[in-house]
């Protein structure tokens, strides 16, 4: 193995501008699945991330009406907060979170709108709720940046809000909209409006009622609370995983495209080797090589190929990765219409495990490609072989 | 005292032709000893190279037998003729069969590679080696730098460095001018004596016919004659 290894460098090294062109087109695969995989890796963990810090935190009660696709459910979807949570909810590590549905009036348009009441106080979720605790005659309210664009709303507009109180009585007041934010989840943001939870509370004549309860610590045991149905952190992540999943079937064919092109180069190489170097082939027999001997030397040097592109890759590939997963990859279009949890700036991760897993089945599958052709050798004549006469 | 290197007794050698076969050899006894200069000689289609291939362990008797140094070619596994190859035959073939992407250092080495012998134990041998052959300021060129002469030396440097018991050499000369060919004969007949190496050739050139001590005519497959040269002392 050692021979071969040696005698596969030198005739690598020796082949020149041959084995180079393999060698960097291998490489571009390797940096470019590298890449795609470590964008995959990156929105995962920032979807994930987002989805938790903006709307789910460790996991949530839901009022057993509530139903996240039904918006017939919320007119029932309330009750009051359960007593045994109240010192979560002081300690700050459950925010309670109240929602009707609603309509709005920008510029004379009507929109329907879910409304959220949300304490002003809390820090659990990411919102900027503190632009909540605003005295002004109109509700204060925080909208999204995806809502805000698609309405034309601005920080310090005032819109009509018309909503339906416990008894099935229309209301109308003006919001004022103190601030728009960002949050890259889709669910946080289109079509809602965060009031102060006291407000809305008092909108609907639901005093000290909720609809859902946000909890901080997903790793506490949590008992049954009664009316309350538990939706843990993997329940609320469940949709957001298949899609990932999904995702990765796209991805999976690109790299399958990808590693096609590079593996058809050194297939290629590979068939075109043996037909010309027969007379090479014929001499290493004479000289002692078994036939098997000399198809682990081109398998050998078939995958030394992939070694040299992951050496080649590492070379230009590592500053240009290094800076994408600092800088991040800017989507050329707006992402918030995109309808998925994606950011305006995607930053690649690229885990050890993610590039040792790449690089082994780029290696595995080159040797692979190398081997198929090379078997054609063990048929050889080696008297043929060495006067270059095998068609 | 001499020792036999090749045994053959009734060697044919038969090769698919269309729908029925062709012999190549019809028959073949000969006996070969250590330290001979001797050469299958016949015009194209006499049988010689196909003879050397099967002394070379490169191909199989279809019936007879070929005995080279102690192994019976026809019973030899292919794992066991490379052996064979590997440890005791040389090779020097009408077109070099250089490993055009190697330098000269690391073609004469290839041999000592596969014997597993150190670095420091091949570099002595090829610097030997290619003292042999005069070409100890070449060690870094390629072949396709090099003139036909040159290559074959690199050739002969090739086959001798593992110090091998039996050089069999194809139409060494067959590519080479007048005086290339006399300086690599030379070269070949001065290794035979120094180093007792047989050396058995497969010619139709003069010039390598008028080196040889011994001289095998070959016609359609079968020996039409042998002549010894007597050497002077």
């Amino acid at each position: 193995m050692k021979t071969a290894i040696k005698l596969a460098y030198r005739n690598l090294t020796g082949a020149g501008l041959r084995t180079w062109l393999n060698v960097i087109v291998l490489s571009f695969s390797f940096v470019v699945i590298l890449f795609m995989k470590g964008v995959m890796s990156g929105w995962d963990l920032q979807a994930k991330t987002d989805l938790t810090q903006w709307e789910i935190a460790g996991g949530k009660y839901w009022h057993q009406q509530y139903d996240p696709y039904d918006p017939f459910t919320l007119s029932d979807s309330h009750a009051p907060i359960p007593p045994e949570l109240a010192d979560e909810i002081a300690a700050g590590d459950m925010v309670p979170l109240l929602m009707t549905q609603g309509s709005i009036y920008p510029q004379g348009r009507l929109q329907s709108v879910l409304i959220k009441g949300i304490p002003a106080e809390q820090s659990l979720l990411k919102l900027p709720t503190h632009q909540l605790d605003t005295v002004t005659e109109a509700f204060p309210a925080i909208i999204g940046a995806m809502m805000a664009r698609n309405l034309k709303l601005e920080i310090g507009q005032y819109v009509t809000i018309r909503w339906r109180d416990v008894n099935g009585t229309f209301d109308a007041h003006d919001i004022l909209i103190t601030d728009i934010f960002s949050s890259n989840v889709p669910s946080a943001e289109a079509g809602q409006i965060y009031l102060p939870l006291e407000t809305l509370q008092e909108m609907l004549s639901m005093p000290g009622e909720t609809t859902i309860l946000t909890f901080r610590d997903e790793e506490r045991e949590r008992t049954s609370v009664e009316g309350f149905s538990l939706k843990t952190k993997e329940t609320l992540t469940a949709s957001i995983d298949e899609m990932l999943k999904t995702k990765e079937v796209g991805q999976g064919i690109l790299y399958f495209i990808l590693l096609l092109l590079a593996m058809l180069a050194i297939f290629d190489t590979q068939v075109l080797s043996i037909f010309k170097r027969q007379k090479e082939i014929g001499t290493y027999i004479a000289l002692g090589y078994t036939r098997g001997q000399v198809v682990g030397l081109f398998t050998v040097e078939g995958a030394m190929h992939s070694v040299l592109a992951a050496l080649v890759g590492a070379l230009y590939g590592t500053p240009l990765l290094w800076w994408m997963a600092k800088n991040g990859w800017t989507m050329p279009v707006d992402t918030s219409e995109f309808g998925v949890p994606i950011a305006q700036t995607l930053y690649p991760v690229f885990s050890p495990g993610l590039i040792v897993s790449t690089t082994l089945l780029v290696v595995l599958i080159t040797t692979i490609v190398s081997y198929w052709p090379s078997r054609k050798i063990a048929k050889m004549n080696p008297t043929e072989a060495l006067r270059g006469k095998i068609q | 005292m001499e020792k036999s290197v090749i045994s053959i007794r009734q060697l044919v050698k038969k090769f698919p032709a269309g729908k029925g076969e062709f012999t190549a050899l019809k028959g073949i006894d000969l006996e070969f000893n250590t330290g001979e200069f001797a050469g299958l000689i016949g015009p194209s289609g006499s049988g010689k190279t196909t003879l050397l291939n099967i002394i070379g362990s490169l191909d199989v008797p279809s019936t007879g037998e070929a005995v080279v140094l102690g192994s019976s070619i026809g019973e030899l596994s292919a794992r066991e003729a490379a052996r064979l190859r590997k440890h005791s035959l040389g090779f020097i073939f009408q077109s070099y069969n250089l490993l055009a992407v190697h330098t000269v250092f690391e073609n004469v080495e290839f041999p000592l590679l596969l014997l597993d012998y150190s670095a420091s134990e091949r570099k002595k041998m090829v610097q030997e080696a290619l003292e042999w052959v005069g070409l100890t300021d070449k060690t870094d060129s390629r072949p396709p730098k090099l003139s036909g002469g040159e290559c074959q030396r690199v050739a002969i440097a090739r086959a001798m460095v593992k110090k091998p018991s039996l050089v069999l050499a194809d139409e060494p000369t067959a590519n080479l001018d007048a005086d290339n060919s006399h300086h690599i004969l030379k070269t070949m007949e001065t290794l035979n004596r120094e180093l007792n190496t047989t050396f058995l050739f497969a010619t139709h050139d003069e010039k390598v016919i008028g080196y040889l001590r011994r001289k095998i005519f070959l016609k359609d497959g079968r020996v039409d004659k042998e002549e010894w040269v007597k050497q002077t002392p």
